[in-house]
C-alpha cells in the first residue's frame, strides 16, 4: 500500500520540492544547508498545523474560511490577557486559545449542521464577526513585545534538541492529524462524509456531526496556532494573518486534498505547506520580485488542481456510466 | 406495424411512426425493435412494468439518447435526433414526472426561456412575453398570473406550467410521463380536460402511465412495454384490463429464480401502526426468521419511505416496532446497524460506494467498531474483515487496497453486500437488488439470498419487478398509496393478483 502511494500526488509533490531545492542551491549551496531548512520548516510550521485543520474540514466537502480570523482573535485574547495578567501560566493561556478556538469553530460547525447554510457563506459571515471582535475587544489598540511576559514569548522561540518549539508543536499536530485520519473512526468517517454523504448516511455515519466534528478541530487547531503565532512574532493586531486563510487553502489544494471533499492525505497537506513555505523563501535568496512569488504559487495551485482532477475523473467514471443506465 | 388498421381510423395517417427501435447499455438491453405510430388529435398510451423500456422510448423521442437502430418518422419524412433541440425544433416535447423548470424565475419566464419574444434591439421584450404567457395560461385553463415566482406554485400548477411551455414551442407530438403520478383527484380532473383541448387541436399525446382507470380514461390506443417491445396494442376501446394485465406479465417465472425453500422462524422484526405524516399509514406487517418478504407495488406506493423509516433515515410519526420480541426503537441508521438491520439502497452508485476509499475501507466502513480498540482502527483486524467477506462473495479484485472506483459496476456491487454482511446482521433490506443488472449477475444475486435466508437471515425485498417478487418471495406485501393493501403467501400467489392489487382494481372485469 505504501508503495502505491508514494507513487502517487504526494510523490509528485516530493519531487517537485527536491527539484525546487535543487535548483536554488546549485547557484546558491547555502540554502540546502540543515540550518536553513530547518529554519524554513519552522517559518513554516504554523501554515502545516493550519493546514492540516483545514484539511479535516475539506475532507467533509466543506470549507473554513475563518481560519486566519479566528488564528487572529485567539491570538489577541491570549495576548490581552497576558498583558492584563502577567501571573497566568502560559500553559493555562494555551489552553485557553484552543478552547476559544474550538467554541469559535464550534458555531461554525453548528451553522453548518443545524441550520444547513453552506459552509462558504458561514464561514464568510464568520470570519468577518471575528475580525470584528478582535476590534472590539481591542479597542483597535496593538499588544507590542514590551507589554507581554517573557515566557509568554519565549514559549515558541525557546529551543529543544536543537529545534524551536514551534517546530515540536507541528510535528506533533502533524503526527496527532496522522494518527487521527487513518486510525481513528472519525477520522475515516470525514473521508466517508466527503466521498458520498449518501452513503455515509447508509453505513450509519451522522454526515451533519462529523462536519461539526471536523469545524471544531479545525478551530480548536486555529486556536493554538493563534497563540503560537503571537508568541512567535511578539505582537498582537486587529489584521495579523489577514488574508491567510488563503495561503492555508492553497496549501491543501497544492497538496491533492480535494476540494469536492473525500480525497486527500496529512502527508499532502504537509509537503503542499511545504512548498508555499519553500517558494517564499527561496525567491528572495534567488533575487526574484515577490510578485512572482504569488504568480509561481497560483500556477502550483492549478497544475494541482487538473493534475488531481484527472486522477480522480479516471476513477470515478465508471460509476457515472453506471448510474447513467440506472436513470 | 402493430397497429392493425380498424375502419374506424383508415383515414387516419400517424404523424410519428417508430419502427425497430433498438437501444443497449453495457449489460443490459433496453430495446429491441421497437415499432410505434402517433396519431394526431389522439392519446396513445404506454404501458408497462418499471423497466419495460418506456423511459429509454421517451429519451429517444425527445433526442437525449440516440438509438442503436431503428427509423423515426415524422410526417413521413425520417429524421434524426441528435441533441434535445433537434426534438424540440421537430415539434416533440415532454413534460417529465419531476417537471424540469426554474423555481426563482417567473412562470412567464419558464415558459419562454430560450425563445423569448424580442425588442427592436435585441433585448428581452417583457411586455409581450407577458402577453403571450397570459394568452398561452389561458388557452390551457390555468389560471396562474404570468408574473407568480414558479417556486410559488403547487405541482400541479407547475404541470400546467410545463404544459404551457410545450404549448409555446408549437408542439405537435406532447409526451406525459406519468403526469399524475402526484397531482390530487380535482387536478386529475383538470389534467383531463385539458388533455381534451389539445387534442381537439390536433396535438398527438403520448401518455406514460401505470393506472388502468386512467388509460381506460382518456387514451385512445395503448401499447405494451415489455422487455423492451411493445408485446401488444391496439384500440382502447377494443381491450379490457384482464387483456393488459395479461400482456404486462407475460410470462412463466418459475425457471428463473432459485428460491430454495429455507425453514422459517419465530418472529425477528414485527412492526404495527406504523405511520408517516405524508408517505405511508398504519403499516404492520411480520418478518420471520429465514423469510424472503417481498414488497410490491407500483412506483411512489410508500415502499422504500417505510425501509427508509425502520433503518432510522426518516422517522415514522407513530407505530411500534419489536425486533426479536422485544420494543425497539430506531431513531438513526447506526442504531439500525447495531440492532442487525442493514438497508441496501436502490441507487447503489450514488448510494452505496465511497470512491475516494479503498475496498477494504469501504467494507469496513459500518463495522469500524468491531475492528476497533480504545478509539482506534486495528488495520491488521480491518483487513481480515475485508478479506473475510470479499472471499466469501468471490470478490477476485487485485488488491484490497485498491480504489473502489476502479472496479466494475458488478463488482462495487459485491463490495456493497460485503460492507453489510461484514456488519453481521439479522434483517437485510434490499431495495430493488436487481435494478439495472445483467441476467447472469442477476440470477447470482437471487442464488445468494436464498442461501443467506437458507442460513437464517430474514429478507425484506423491495422490488418492482414481478417476476422476481414471485419467484423470491416466501410470502408477499402489496402496497397502494402508502397503505397495505394485501398479504399474500407464496402458494397460488399469480401475477395477476398482485397487478390487480397494486392497481387497486377490485374483480375481474
Amino acid at each position: 500500500m505504501m508503495a502505491r502511494l508514494l507513487k502517487s500526488r504526494e510523490a509528485l509533490l516530493a519531487g517537485a520540492i527536491a527539484l525546487l531545492l535543487a535548483l536554488v542551491s546549485w547557484r546558491f549551496p547555502g540554502f540546502v544547508a540543515p540550518e536553513n531548512l530547518a529554519r524554513i520548516f519552522n517559518d513554516t510550521a504554523i501554515l502545516i498545523i493550519l493546514a492540516l485543520g483545514q484539511t479535516a474540514v475539506i475532507l467533509t466537502r466543506c470549507i473554513d474560511l475563518s481560519m486566519a480570523a479566528n488564528l487572529a482573535l485567539c491570538g489577541m485574547v491570549a495576548a490581552m490577557l497576558n498583558a492584563a495578567a502577567p501571573g497566568i501560566p502560559v500553559g493555562a493561556l494555551l489552553a485557553l486559545a484552543i478552547l476559544t478556538g474550538a467554541a469559535l469553530g464550534a458555531i461554525n460547525g453548528a451553522l453548518v449542521w443545524q441550520l444547513g447554510i453552506p459552509p462558504i457563506v458561514v464561514t464568510l459571515g464568520t470570519l468577518t464577526i471575528y475580525r470584528g471582535l478582535i476590534f472590539v475587544l481591542s479597542g483597535g489598540e496593538w499588544v507590542n513585545a514590551h507589554q507581554m511576559s517573557e515566557p509568554f514569548k519565549d514559549f515558541a522561540r525557546a529551543e529543544l534538541l536543537g529545534l524551536p518549539v514551534l517546530s515540536w508543536i507541528a510535528f506533533l499536530v502533524v503526527a496527532a492529524m496522522a494518527v487521527l485520519m487513518t486510525r481513528a473512526p472519525l477520522g475515516r468517517a470525514f473521508y466517508a462524509v466527503g466521498g458520498n454523504p449518501t452513503a455515509a448516511i447508509y453505513a450509519g455515519i451522522d454526515v451533519g456531526r462529523t462536519r461539526f466534528a471536523a469545524f471544531t478541530l479545525a478551530g480548536a487547531i486555529a486556536g493554538l496556532s493563534g497563540y503560537l503565532w503571537v508568541s512567535r512574532y511578539a505582537v498582537a493586531y486587529v489584521d495579523i494573518a489577514a488574508g491567510f486563510e488563503l495561503d492555508i487553502i492553497a496549501a491543501c489544494v497544492i497538496g491533492g486534498i480535494s476540494i469536492a471533499g473525500g480525497i486527500g492525505s496529512v502527508g499532502g497537506a504537509v509537503l503542499g505547506a511545504l512548498f508555499l513555505g519553500l517558494i517564499k523563501n527561496a525567491l528572495p535568496v534567488v533575487n526574484v520580485s515577490p510578485f512572482w512569488q504569488l504568480a509561481i504559487s497560483g500556477t502550483a495551485i492549478i497544475i494541482a488542481v487538473v493534475a488531481n482532477a484527472r486522477a480522480e475523473g479516471r476513477a470515478r467514471r465508471i460509476i457515472l456510466r453506471k448510474a447513467e443506465v440506472l436513470a | 406495424m402493430l397497429h392493425a388498421p380498424s375502419t374506424s381510423i383508415r383515414a387516419k395517417t400517424p404523424l410519428l411512426t417508430l419502427s425497430g427501435i433498438s437501444k443497449g447499455f453495457p449489460g443490459v438491453r433496453a430495446l429491441a425493435g421497437v415499432a410505434l405510430e402517433i396519431f394526431p388529435g389522439e392519446v396513445t398510451a404506454l404501458i408497462g412494468e418499471n423497466g419495460a423500456g418506456k423511459s429509454t422510448l421517451v429519451k429517444i423521442l425527445t433526442g437525449i439518447y440516440q438509438p442503436d437502430a431503428g427509423t423515426i418518422r415524422l410526417g413521413g419524412a425520417e429524421v434524426s435526433f441528435r441533441a434535445a433541440h433537434d426534438a424540440a425544433a421537430a415539434g416533440i416535447t415532454a413534460i417529465h414526472q419531476e417537471t424540469v423548470l426554474f423555481d426563482e424565475l417567473s412562470v412567464a419566464e419558464n415558459i419562454f426561456l430560450g425563445h423569448a419574444p424580442r425588442s427592436r434591439f435585441g433585448l428581452i421584450d417583457w411586455p409581450a412575453m407577458r402577453r403571450n404567457a397570459a394568452a398561452l395560461l389561458d388557452r390551457i385553463g390555468a389560471r396562474i398570473a404570468p408574473e407568480t415566482r414558479l417556486r410559488d406554485l403547487g405541482l400541479a400548477s407547475r404541470h400546467l406550467v410545463a404544459i404551457a411551455r410545450a404549448l409555446s414551442v408549437e408542439a405537435r407530438i406532447v409526451i406525459m410521463d406519468e403526469p399524475t403520478a402526484s397531482l390530487s383527484h380535482k387536478e386529475i380532473a383538470e389534467l383531463y380536460e385539458l388533455i381534451e383541448r389539445l387534442k381537439a387541436e390536433g396535438k398527438a399525446i403520448l401518455f406514460i402511465s401505470h393506472k388502468f382507470e386512467e388509460i381506460f380514461r382518456i387514451s385512445d390506443r395503448y401499447c405494451v412495454f415489455r422487455d423492451g417491445e411493445c408485446v401488444g396494442g391496439g384500440m382502447t376501446a377494443e381491450t379490457d384490463h384482464n387483456e393488459l394485465v395479461r400482456l404486462m406479465v407475460g410470462r412463466s417465472v418459475d425457471q428463473i429464480f432459485p428460491k430454495t425453500a429455507a425453514e422459517i422462524g419465530a418472529p425477528v422484526l414485527s412492526v404495527s401502526g406504523y405511520s408517516h405524516p405524508t408517505e405511508f399509514e398504519d403499516i404492520g406487517f411480520e418478518l420471520r426468521r429465514g423469510e424472503i418478504l417481498g414488497f410490491y407495488g407500483l412506483i411512489g406506493a410508500g415502499r422504500s419511505e417505510i425501509m427508509q423509516a425502520l433503518f432510522g433515515i426518516t422517522r415514522a410519526s407513530s407505530g411500534t416496532l419489536r425486533i426479536d420480541g422485544k420494543a425497539a426503537r430506531i431513531r438513526t441508521p447506526a442504531e439500525a446497524i447495531a440492532q442487525g438491520i442493514v438497508y441496501v439502497p436502490e441507487e447503489r452508485g450514488q448510494q452505496g460506494t465511497i470512491a475516494g476509499l479503498p475496498i477494504f475501507q469501504n467494507i469496513t466502513l459500518p463495522s469500524l467498531a468491531k475492528t476497533s480498540r480504545a478509539g482506534f482502527i486495528r488495520l491488521a483486524e480491518e483487513f481480515a474483515l475485508a478479506r473475510e467477506y470479499t472471499a466469501r462473495l468471490n470478490l477476485r479484485a487485485a488488491a484490497l487496497d485498491r480504489d473502489v472506483g476502479t472496479l466494475s459496476g458488478g463488482n462495487q456491487q459485491k463490495v456493497v453486500i460485503a460492507k453489510w454482511l461484514a456488519t453481521r446482521p439479522k434483517i437485510i433490506i434490499l431495495d430493488e437488488p436487481t435494478k439495472g443488472v445483467d441476467i447472469g449477475s442477476k440470477a447470482a444475486i437471487h442464488a445468494f439470498m436464498s442461501e443467506l435466508a437458507a442460513r437464517g437471515l430474514s429478507i425484506i425485498m423491495v422490488s418492482s419487478e414481478i417476476p422476481e417478487i414471485l419467484g423470491m418471495s416466501d410470502r408477499v406485501i402489496v402496497m397502494r398509496e402508502g397503505r397495505i393493501v394485501a398479504s399474500l403467501p407464496r402458494e397460488g400467489l399469480g401475477a395477476e393478483m398482485l397487478v390487480r392489487a397494486a392497481a387497486g382494481i377490485r374483480e375481474a372485469a
